[in-house]
């Protein structure tokens, strides 16, 4: 009995369909109990979900890379999710142009600070000057931000790492923290959440309400543009 | 529904070519997604289906993000001595970045 069990687990953890199936499942848990604390931040399904598949992968011994076969199927909707962004933002294209002065002036300070705050406060932190160079970029979407960071001289995956934190970051904190230093504006609220922390951000968002996903979205995509602009430029009066 | 995830593909896929094709700074997706934006307002309407696709798959946007966060387990390793000071500049430049934004925006738009 025991061995037909391993022989089973044997083959089917090396299929995508498990760990496809897995993700599912675990992303199902996460988001009832997201549902069921009210969608209380800290219950953020992402987070959640992801301390559970690692805790998972470690205790079977399976590999990112095998996981990651199984995975990809919904890594790559991440895609078409992004052109979907198109959608929100259409809806509300008649906030979008009355707001225009507020999100252009927006996007490019809040993108300097973005990039140049971590600089400074990693510097005085005595953080090493690798790890400074993959922090730069860490508001804006993955692969952008591992464009960056290798061009200049950081560390793709580790850019990787923090990029992802940053999203859950301001996913957990981002509204809350709004709202606290007297935001009310939900455009606005959603464009600081979005230009912040970039998908993840804008995901916790849409789950708020749609006009905070839309100029969440919305600052996703302009960040993702002007942060590769100035980081190149500025990176070298900062390290 | 496979209409409109046809049509999102097919926007995802001549933002990428562009992008390939003109070395923007840009992931093609988000180029996509301004195409798609540009679409919609010169044809001034949205089709009911491309709407409700998009809705749907936007509502479980946190999902899609699963499989790359547990990634980090990957490189988690390196930032293993400084770990806590990491954490701590990530927080506070966020606190910092979103209330400039969020300040900025207010700012401008109350005049």
């Amino acid at each position: 009995m025991e061995t037909r069990v391993e022989a089973i687990w044997v083959y089917l953890s090396q299929t995508p369909l498990l760990w496809l199936t897995m993700t599912l499942l675990v992303y199902q848990g996460a988001y009832w109990l997201y549902r069921r604390t009210n969608m209380m931040p800290i219950f953020n399904p992402v987070l959640l979900a992801v301390i559970a598949l690692v805790g998972i992968l470690t205790l079977t011994e399976t590999s990112y890379t095998t996981y990651f076969e199984g995975a990809q199927f919904v890594h790559f909707l991440l895609g078409p999710a992004t052109v979907a962004l198109a959608v929100p933002l259409y809806l509300y294209v008649g906030k979008l142009k009355e707001m225009a002065w507020a999100i252009g002036i927006g996007l490019v300070v809040g993108s300097v600070v973005a990039i140049v705050s971590a600089v400074l406060i990693g510097r005085f932190l005595g953080i090493s000057d690798v790890i400074l160079l993959s922090l730069a970029p860490k508001s804006v979407t993955t692969p952008i931000a591992m464009g960056i960071s290798e061009k200049i001289g950081g560390l793709p995956s580790l850019t990787a790492v923090l990029v992802i934190m940053t999203g859950i970051l301001g996913a957990v904190v981002g509204r809350g923290f709004l709202q606290w230093i007297g935001i009310r504006d939900r455009s606005v609220l959603g464009f600081a959440i979005g230009l912040a922390s970039h998908g993840i951000g804008t995901a916790r968002a849409f789950q708020v309400d749609d006009e905070a996903g839309a100029f969440s979205g919305l600052a996703m995509g302009l960040n993702a543009v002007v942060t590769a602009l100035l980081v190149p430029l500025i990176i070298g009066w900062l390290v | 529904m496979i209409r409109a995830m046809t049509i999102l593909l097919v926007y995802q896929l001549v933002g990428e070519a562009l992008v390939m094709a003109a070395d923007l700074p840009v992931p093609g997706p988000v180029m996509g997604m301004m195409f798609l934006f540009v679409t919609l307002l010169v044809r001034g309407s949205l089709p009911e289906d491309v709407q409700t696709t998009a809705q749907g798959m936007l509502r479980h946007l946190s999902l899609l993000f699963v499989p790359a966060g547990v990634g980090v387990i990957v490189h988690a390793t390196v930032v293993a001595d400084a770990w806590i000071w990491v954490v701590l500049t990530l927080v506070l430049s966020a606190l910092l970045t979103l209330a400039v934004t969020g300040w900025t925006m207010q700012l401008v738009k109350g005049r």
